[in-house]
């Protein structure tokens, strides 16, 4: 089976970045209340950039792993390159297998393009993403370029 | 219960009703379907008798005085009468109701209402503060929530009983939980995840002993058991249609006369009157009371059809089939020291449902192994989260039956699951 690509199964055992460090601008806590999986969420950011993500994650392998890298792919990066590698992140996972992911844009987020061909699993892989983002503005960032393509799967 | 489990030739004869079930799933894989306790299949006599009504008869019960409309008012009617019959009830003791979950909620609402002066003992159906409204930590968000609702809005308190890490209702407390400050006592005959059959007849004793009114979800046992529920002692019991082979859209809600005589209307409007004024209406007496609007007649012969179904195998037969797969999958998962069971893992006053969980595997990615292999469970806290929680999990795995399960298909998931240490990596403690 496509899904559990390994660097998932390895991000969900071990997963990266773990643990709600300080400082940090906003926190935030988002569940898939299908499931009841839970992530507490927080971001850094300094000068439009994020210099920080943790987070505190409960939940299924996808969940926990699409965290992870995240919080890889992310911390370091201008908030404009963290949008721009959630809406192609997004725009693979409703894809439904269309769209395989391009490394270059979104990294290892690539492992989860499987994901797209299980549409109830659509949510456990955007539970991290969608709380980052959600942190983003609480701490004051612009994530309007975000809104405007197709909404968040309400699965 | 002595009855016979069905016969392997019966089941696979019966299976051909199931038009459903012969179809495959993620690339040719034949569907093992075992999510009946979510929703379960339905034979082609429900979909015949759904389409009958709609090719034969349809037009709108209890309205007009034309030929289709009295036949279609007959076929209703009939329905009610057949299905209020198999759960012990007279015809006018059945209200129907889009599903179990408004069944319950046309309760919690009647004691919103705090009384209607035009509906004689209806002022039984009031809480104050310093009432208290008594559940348990094993049910279904259906039956939990509406009643919180209720204390909130009511200033009751909501009270409930724990459960024990066997997954059976704590009982210790009953004498500081059950006191003459209930006025209700909500529980499910059948939990939805433990599959535990709860003590009914003698909570119901209890609660009436003080006064208070027994509300009982029957969702989990009317389709798998003999239910009787004048016998039962309960005063209403509610119960949803899509899970018994009947079609999605309704269920019901059985009340014993005296209280559905007293108990203020939920929904209003057309069909429910008794008469209308422009300053005030009267309404009409139970079951049409509560059955507000063109009511759902062609479900309502589906599910009749339904009862047809399962009366002409016999409940206690249904019961000792899944009790035979239900043993057969507790066999398997005891050899797994790497399952836990959630629930009883004997088989006394135990049904069909097996909700487990895989130490170190998150449920959804156990579904999704048995997803690849066919398997059809459900993964999540099933709506019951307080009782995941009561458990220390998150959410499990749950595999349920229905009349057309077979015992090969419980070996499926048992071989599919096997799966799951490998991928995962998790130590089995084979040799």
């Amino acid at each position: 089976m496509d899904l559990y690509q390994e660097l998932i199964l390895e991000h969900s055992k071990r997963p990266h970045r773990m643990g709600l460090r300080e400082p940090f601008d906003a926190e935030v806590h988002h569940v898939n209340p299908t499931c009841g999986d839970e992530v507490t969420l927080r971001v850094d950011v300094e000068d439009g950039t994020v210099k920080d993500i943790s987070y505190d994650a409960l939940g299924c392998s996808i969940s926990v792993a699409s965290t992870s890298v995240l919080a890889t792919e992310v911390t370091g990066e201008s908030v404009e390159e963290a949008l721009e590698v959630f809406k192609h992140y997004r725009a693979m996972l409703m894809s439904k297998g269309k769209d395989p992911g391009d490394e270059e844009q979104i990294g290892d987020g690539v492992a989860f393009s499987g994901v797209s061909q299980y549409p109830a699993r659509v949510k456990c892989a955007l539970l991290g993403w969608s709380a980052f983002t959600d942190a983003l503005a609480q701490a004051g960032v612009d994530i309007s370029t975000i809104s405007s393509d197709a909404a968040a799967p309400t699965a | 219960m002595s009855a016979n489990p069905l016969s392997e030739k019966e089941v696979a004869a019966l299976r051909g009703d199931f038009p459903i079930l012969a179809r495959t799933v993620r690339g040719g894989k034949p569907l093992v379907y075992l999510d009946s306790g979510a929703t379960s299949q339905k034979p082609t006599a429900v979909l015949d008798a759904e389409r009958d009504f709609y090719t034969r008869l349809n037009s709108a019960p209890h309205r007009g005085a034309h030929a289709l409309s009295e036949e279609a008012t007959a076929a209703y009617e009939s329905a009610r009468e057949r299905i209020s019959a198999f759960v012990g009830g007279r015809p006018d003791e059945l209200v129907f109701t889009k599903n179990a979950t408004e069944s319950l909620n046309l309760v919690t609402h009647a004691f919103l209402m705090g009384g209607h002066p035009a509906i004689p003992g209806s002022e039984r159906f009031t809480l104050d503060e310093g009432d208290e409204v008594l559940v348990t930590e094993m049910e279904h968000h259906a039956n939990l929530v509406p009643w919180q609702e209720l204390c909130r809005r009511t200033g009751a308190t909501l009270r409930w009983f724990p459960v024990t890490p066997e997954g059976r209702l704590d009982l210790s407390d009953i004498d500081t939980l059950l006191t003459e400050r209930t006025k209700v006592l909500a529980l499910a005959h059948v939990s939805n995840v433990l599959g535990t059959v709860n003590p009914v007849q003698m909570l119901a004793e209890r609660a009436h002993q003080v006064g208070a009114l027994v509300v009982l979800d029957a969702c989990q046992s009317v389709p798998h058991m003999p239910v009787d529920a004048p016998s039962l002692g309960v005063d209403l019991l509610a119960f949803s249609g899509h899970k018994m082979l009947g079609p999605m859209g309704i269920g019901g809600l059985w009340g014993r006369s005296e209280v559905l005589d007293a108990l203020p209307p939920f929904l209003t409007g057309g069909s429910m009157i008794e008469t209308v004024r422009m300053e005030a209406s009267t309404y009409a007496a139970p079951p049409q009371r509560f059955e507000a609007g063109v009511p759902m007649a062609a479900q309502a012969v589906g599910l009749a059809a339904a009862v047809d179904y399962l009366q002409a195998i016999g409940m206690d037969r249904v019961h000792a089939h899944e009790a035979a797969l239900t043993e057969r999958l507790l066999d398997g998962l005891a050899q797994r020291p790497w399952v836990r069971v959630l629930g009883p893992t004997d088989m006394v006053d135990r049904s069909g449902t097996v909700a487990f969980d895989v130490e170190g595997v998150h449920a959804h990615d156990v579904g999704q192994i048995l997803d690849d292999a066919g398997v059809a469970v459900r993964v999540g806290h099933h709506c019951a989260w307080p009782l995941h929680r009561a458990l220390r999990v998150t959410a499990s795995a749950r595999a349920t039956f229905g009349i057309y399960t077979t015992p090969a298909e419980v070996d499926a998931l048992l071989t599919a699951l096997d799966r799951v240490p490998a991928v995962f990596g998790i130590e089995t403690g084979a040799r």
